[in-house]
């Protein structure tokens, strides 16, 4: 990572990855990348980081008796039982 | 995540005249992922359960007043961001009488941190990236962040929040938004590489020795 080139761009990979940059830069990076084993590296982790935390952090719920004491805590006892839509949040 | 379409599903003038059924049904849609977020956010169930409660009875109290400019979803994000944010920051006043405001980055993160850790350690088989070991691993990478990094990152990348709507939710820029979603990004692939780059040593040396 002591290579001039490299530093400059570090900031710019976060970005990158998410194809959230301008052409230029963006191609300015492709073709570094082509170069650098090192830069190559460190987005390819990068990528596979994120990749990891979206794929382990399981799908948003709430255990049961927590949500029990939510509707009662919000006076929506009635409501619990209907659980019919409790999948939409995973859409 | 599809929140344009949940969104239409709620009507905002039941939901404004206080209407208990459409605030159920609000509930149910979005106690998953506010529960989910406040538990990274805070690290502990009870916290987070707190959270949980605080937020929907701040969104039931303060619906008559909800204005609209903002998506519901973001709404209810801000208020769950803000009660974990409190919470964290009660939890530190309690313990350590300590000077730095919790919004501030802390001096280490303002900086860009060159990457140490150059190990392609992208080989190792899934099974492996996934263990019990190593999600806990990456649970605690996750708690070394700052909480505005953190947030930044659980927002974005595990909530699935845009740019733009994580800028809402945190009331920053979204240039901050983005300086800090790299920040938080670059840090754990440096913990991650530390962690996964030895076991892809481990697994190409034949031996397999790590002694
Ligand atoms: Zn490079």
């Amino acid at each position: 990572m002591s290579h001039q080139n490299c530093r400059h761009l570090l900031g710019s990979l976060s970005d990158y990855v998410d194809g959230e940059l301008a052409d230029e830069v963006c191609a300015e990076i492709d073709r570094h990348l082509e170069e650098c084993e090192n830069c190559r590296i460190v987005v390819d982790s990068l990528r596979k980081t994120i990749y990891l935390y979206k794929v382990t952090s399981g799908p948003p719920s709430v255990p049961e008796e927590v949500r029990q004491r939510l509707y009662l805590s919000l006076d929506l006892e009635e409501f619990i039982e209907r659980k019919a839509n409790s999948e939409m949040g995973k859409a | 995540m599809n929140q344009e379409k949940r969104v239409e599903e709620f009507s905002l003038e039941a939901l404004r005249a206080g209407n208990k059924a459409e605030f159920a049904r609000l509930v149910e849609a979005y106690s998953g992922v506010i529960y989910r977020l406040a538990l990274k956010v805070v690290e502990d169930p009870q916290d987070a359960e707190d959270v949980l409660q605080e937020t929907f009875i701040k969104a039931y109290r303060a619906l008559p007043n909800f204005d609209g400019r903002s998506s519901l979803s973001t709404w209810l994000y801000r208020i769950a961001t803000n009660e974990a944010l409190m919470t964290l920051r009660r939890r530190k006043s309690a313990s350590v009488a300590n000077t730095i405001s919790i919004e501030e980055p802390s001096p280490n993160e303002d900086n860009e941190q060159e990457p140490i850790q150059i190990v392609d350690w992208c080989c190792l088989p899934e099974t492996e990236m996934m263990s019990a070991e190593a999600r806990a691993y990456m649970e605690k990478a996750i708690e070394t962040l700052s909480p505005a990094l953190r947030t930044v990152f659980l927002l974005r990348d595990i909530e699935g929040l845009s740019t733009q709507e994580t800028a809402e939710v945190l009331n920053v820029s979204e240039v901050v938004v983005k300086t800090r979603l790299s920040r938080a990004r670059m840090r754990l692939r440096e913990l991650l590489s530390e962690y996964f780059g030895e076991r892809a040593a481990r697994r190409s040396t034949p031996e397999g020795e790590n002694s």
